[in-house]
């Protein structure tokens, strides 16, 4: 870290123009989740509820980590931002990340392997 | 109290203004490190009076000094105390009164907040300690396994004084966490870039971060464990599909990082004594902060070695077991490191080294128990037994007092302006350690033998009575060693506070100030050109440092005192204390809904008031 | 001195001002929180012993007796509420844009519509929890219902002291009192409103369309 402080660090700042897009595109993004949601259970029709039903967990993953990189990046700044703000973000979502998956395969586990 | 913007703050005292009032409403980051010591080191006081009951009980087979009911509490309370009365606030003393030192700035970031988690604490600790007064103290272990803290199991105030008083002191650690966090990013001195900070600092720093990381987890926990006991949920209990397992699972993601913030203050006071006292610089500063974050960072991965004895399955054993021996590198990195700096030193045998010395020495013990416990086959004849009491009271004792104790040696000609006795002080280490050994090493025999924790006596004829016996004796000693220790504070209090500002000769920033360092720290604030910066003007001065001159402090301001600190504080233990009759009593909402008010009057009082 | 004008001379380290630094570690932390409400509500998903279930029928007990019960969610309300609170986010954006600018009308508007969006998130939930409670799930039914309810209540009681803090502004704003020199006020308590949406974003479906 540079001793030198920085008052404001103005590079192009992104306009109401630009937020407007983006919540358009959250909003377009949302449906989509609810569409996967529908076609996953057979509530845009039967022929889809196959093609849709296996992967609705990962397009609802996928969806939503774009939602959550776009409200992130442009709405709170990061992309701007100097990189602790970022990091003091990411660091602390891996760890949960982590704990999530960690508790989701110790959970599962007894139930695959049937060990009760 | 309105006061306009435009006020001129008053500009910083010369003296420090005396009166219990100024105590009440200090935002000063010494003062509070202070009331932290001074507050945490009864409670560590308290917490070692339990121990003593417990070692009489346990001095001779099926004995009644005390009932099974009492010991239950004895080992609850003990354990709760020394974790979170004891070693965190005693540790959070010297993140009060050394980091802003350390750094070279003038107080924490946000003063106001620092009195705020002070408060807290206090408040949290008197309101978990109350409970010995309704005998209703908490029973069920100071990691409130379920589903034995149920409703069912444990009815009575017990383990709600329990949630509640752990919930209130979590909010003084999150809040305390955040202003050290941002105080170690944000005021560093210039210069001062993060890789050549104190060691202390560092070790603080990454603290801070496991606090912020693990706290959230058991406020969880413990919201689930108190929905279960009043609100008829089932988080836990198998009668609604619960799985106590889960409360293992959380409590331990919360609970082995806490147990790397118990120690990694006293892992950094070691890396700043030794090197002081060995005449040397830290052998290998990086490795030394790369291990420290590696140990936090890998700290989340390892928590269900707490739990071999559940049943988890290969697949998850194996995982934890190898996590945690890959935990023992980084931490064995930095015990070579401490040898590595002593090994050709300059040895200045003065207390604070033994202490630091006895710090590795019992730690190294405490970390091969600890690696023992990491193969899940052996795990299963140690857990539960006393082998683990052995292994976390050497490196939580041996490993953070003695720490702990290094620093108040090292740092308290600082703090007061006066030195502690040597003599004493050697004699304080010597009884220490040996209490602390006749008291601890037994028990490795005894668990292996075969006794349980957690147990109020035990039968005749089980070869347990003669290291009980033993252990009994030593834990006398120990107590002994304390009087020695407070003795030698009091004396010391009687002398005039005359002590040099560098009386050993330090690396850091903290010893280019007067002893007691004057209200605003720094008359200039220093730049820094490395990690050792008043080693560099020792040797740009030609070995000598000139004695700092008093200054006046004109044109410094420092932020005002404030009360809304502690009223805050009250209505933080209001809304989460009240909680233990309204559950059961809904008409007496009313205290939680004034405990809630006084919170908000408080947080707006507090915000809108000017900082300096 | 205003804090403006302190953080002048008081230059940080990182340049960045240490309040925006304290809520972004407070916004690390509460990572944890959720986390750990979400992992709980995922270990107990398909656990529960009786219903109501959120996506299935289930047994369930009703005005007393056990009945076949329908499945609990009600998706076009919630994705409304979802885009509700998406929306508060692009407000407050504008607001703070119109703050940093000093145009204290388009402050006070969007700051409005960002309120009034929370209040309605909110008045969204009560309605949709105590629809839940009139069709057979209480707080402490079966697991799905103690997970759901802590979860989105944690999540709730955050957005409600958003709404607080965001209010408080707002009666400042109104008053005159965020110029552009006091506009990281605003930005500090918007982070904290982004992170809360932010929240929302993963619970949405996790929860309301994960089956």
């Amino acid at each position: 870290m540079d001793s030198h402080s920085e008052v404001h660090a103005e590079p192009a700042h992104p306009t109401p123009g630009l937020y407007l897009k983006i919540a358009v595109v959250l909003f377009i993004l949302t449906a989509l989740e609810v569409l996967a949601f529908e076609a996953g259970r057979g509530g845009l029709g039967a022929g889809l509820r196959p093609i849709f039903e296996p992967i609705t967990v990962v397009l609802l993953i996928v969806l939503s980590a774009a939602k959550f990189a776009l409200v992130a990046m442009f709405y709170m700044h990061l992309k701007q931002d100097p990189k602790l703000l970022a990091n003091l973000f990411v660091f602390p979502l891996i760890i949960a990340a982590s704990i999530i998956g960690g508790l989701i395969i110790l959970f599962q586990y007894w139930r695959v392997v049937g060990a009760k | 109290m309105a006061t306009s913007v435009l006020d001129k703050a008053p500009a910083a005292h010369a003296t420090a203004p005396t009166g219990i009032w100024s105590w009440i409403t200090t935002v000063d980051h010494k003062r509070i490190g202070i009331l932290y010591g001074a507050t945490a080191f009864l409670f560590f006081l308290i917490g070692g009076l339990e121990a003593l009951f417990m070692r009489i009980q346990l001095m001779k087979p099926d004995n009644d000094f005390v009932s099974a009911e009492t010991f239950n509490a004895l080992f609850t309370m003990h354990g709760t105390t020394m974790i979170f009365l004891g070693v965190m606030p005693l540790s959070a003393m010297f993140f009060n009164y050394f980091i802003p030192l350390q750094i070279g700035a003038r107080d924490v970031a946000f003063p106001r907040l620092n009195a705020f988690s002070y408060w807290v604490f206090l408040f949290g600790g008197l309101f978990i300690n109350f409970s010995w007064l309704l005998n209703a103290a908490p029973n069920a272990g100071w990691f409130g396994y379920a589903n034995l803290t149920s409703n069912q199991y444990s009815p009575g105030l017990n383990t709600d004084f329990w949630v509640l008083g752990l919930q209130i002191l979590g909010v003084a650690s999150m809040a305390a966490a955040i202003n050290f966090f941002v105080t170690i990013v944000n005021l560093r001195a210039p210069g001062m870039k993060m890789l050549r900070m104190p060691m202390f600092t560092w070790m603080s720093f990454i603290t801070q971060i496991l606090l912020l990381l693990a706290f959230p987890v058991i406020t969880i926990a413990l919201v689930f464990l108190m929905m279960d006991r009043h609100f008829g949920t089932h988080f836990f209990l198998p009668e609604g599909g619960g799985d106590p397992v889960l409360w293992q699972h959380l409590f331990w993601i919360f609970g082995h990082p806490e147990v790397y913030i118990l120690i990694l203050p006293a892992f950094g006071i070691v890396s700043e004594v030794l090197p002081v006292f060995s005449r040397k610089p830290l052998f290998g500063y990086t490795a030394m902060v790369f291990s420290g974050a590696f140990i936090a960072f890998l700290g989340f991965g390892v928590w269900s070695h707490h739990m071999f004895a559940t049943g988890m399955g290969p697949f998850a054993d194996s995982f934890f077991a190898l996590s945690t021996m890959l935990i023992a590198v980084p931490t064995g990195v930095k015990i070579f490191n401490w040898i590595g700096t002593l090994w050709g030193g300059s040895l200045q045998m003065k207390t604070p080294l033994y202490f630091a010395v006895g710090m590795v020495a019992m730690f190294i013990i405490g970390g091969l128990s600890g690696v023992m416990h990491s193969s899940p086959p052996a795990d299963l004849q140690q857990t539960d037994t006393y082998f683990v009491v052995a292994h976390f009271h050497y490196v939580l004792f041996g490993g953070s007092i003695f720490g702990l104790t290094a620093g108040a040696y090292y740092w308290f000609p600082k703090m007061f302006g006066r030195m502690l006795n040597e003599t004493l002080g050697k004699w304080h280490f010597w009884l220490m350690f040996i209490g602390f050994n006749v008291t601890f090493f037994p028990m490795h025999f005894l668990g292996l033998n075969g006794m349980p924790r957690r147990v109020y006596t035990y039968p005749e004829g089980l070869n347990f009575e003669f290291w009980n016996q033993v252990q009994t004796w030593g834990s006398m000693l120990l107590g002994v060693s304390m009087l020695v220790f407070i003795y030698n504070m009091w004396k010391a209090a009687r002398r005039p506070a005359n002590a040099p500002a560098d009386p050993w000769r330090g690396a850091t920033l903290e010893w280019l100030i007067p002893s007691p360092p004057q209200e605003f720290n720094f008359g200039t604030v220093p730049a820094v050109g490395s990690s050792t910066p008043a080693w560099d003007l020792r040797r740009a001065n030609g070995g000598a440092l000139p004695e700092p001159a008093s200054e006046s402090g004109e044109g410094i301001h420092m932020p005002r005192p404030s009360y809304w600190p502690v009223v805050t504080a009250f209505g933080v233990l209001g809304v989460i204390g009240s909680i233990l009759f309204t559950h059961a009593f809904p008409q007496w909402y009313f205290i939680t809904i004034t405990g809630a008010a006084i919170l908000i009057y408080g947080i707006y009082r507090w915000a809108f008031e000017p900082a300096f | 001195m205003s804090d403006a004008a302190h953080a002048l001379e008081h230059p940080t380290a990182t340049g960045i001002d240490s309040k925006k630094v304290a809520i972004w570690t407070l916004i690390g932390s509460e990572c944890l929180l959720f986390a750990s409400l979400i992992s709980t509500y995922l270990v107990y998903k398909g656990k529960s012993l009786v219903g109501p279930l959120p996506h299935a029928e289930s047994q369930c007990m009703l005005h007393g007796k056990m009945q076949t019960c329908e499945p609990i969610f009600e998706i076009p309300l919630v994705t409304f509420g979802t885009a509700v609170l998406l929306f508060s986010s692009f407000f407050i954006v504008l607001a703070l844009y119109g703050a940093q600018k000093g145009s204290r009308k388009m402050l006070v508007g969007w700051l409005s519509m960002t309120v009034l969006c929370g209040l309605f998130f909110i008045g969204m939930q009560v309605y949709e929890f105590s629809h839940f409670y009139h069709k057979g799930l209480g707080y402490s039914t079966n697991l799905f219902s103690s997970t759901f309810y802590t979860l989105t209540g944690f999540h709730g009681s955050h957005v409600t002291v958003g709404v607080i803090w965001l209010s408080t502004l707002l009666y400042r704003a109104v008053k005159g009192k965020i110029p552009p020199a006091k506009a990281l006020n605003l930005e500090i308590a918007a982070l904290y409103w982004h992170f809360v949406d932010v929240v929302w974003i993963v619970i949405f479906p996790v929860v309301y369309l994960m089956r």
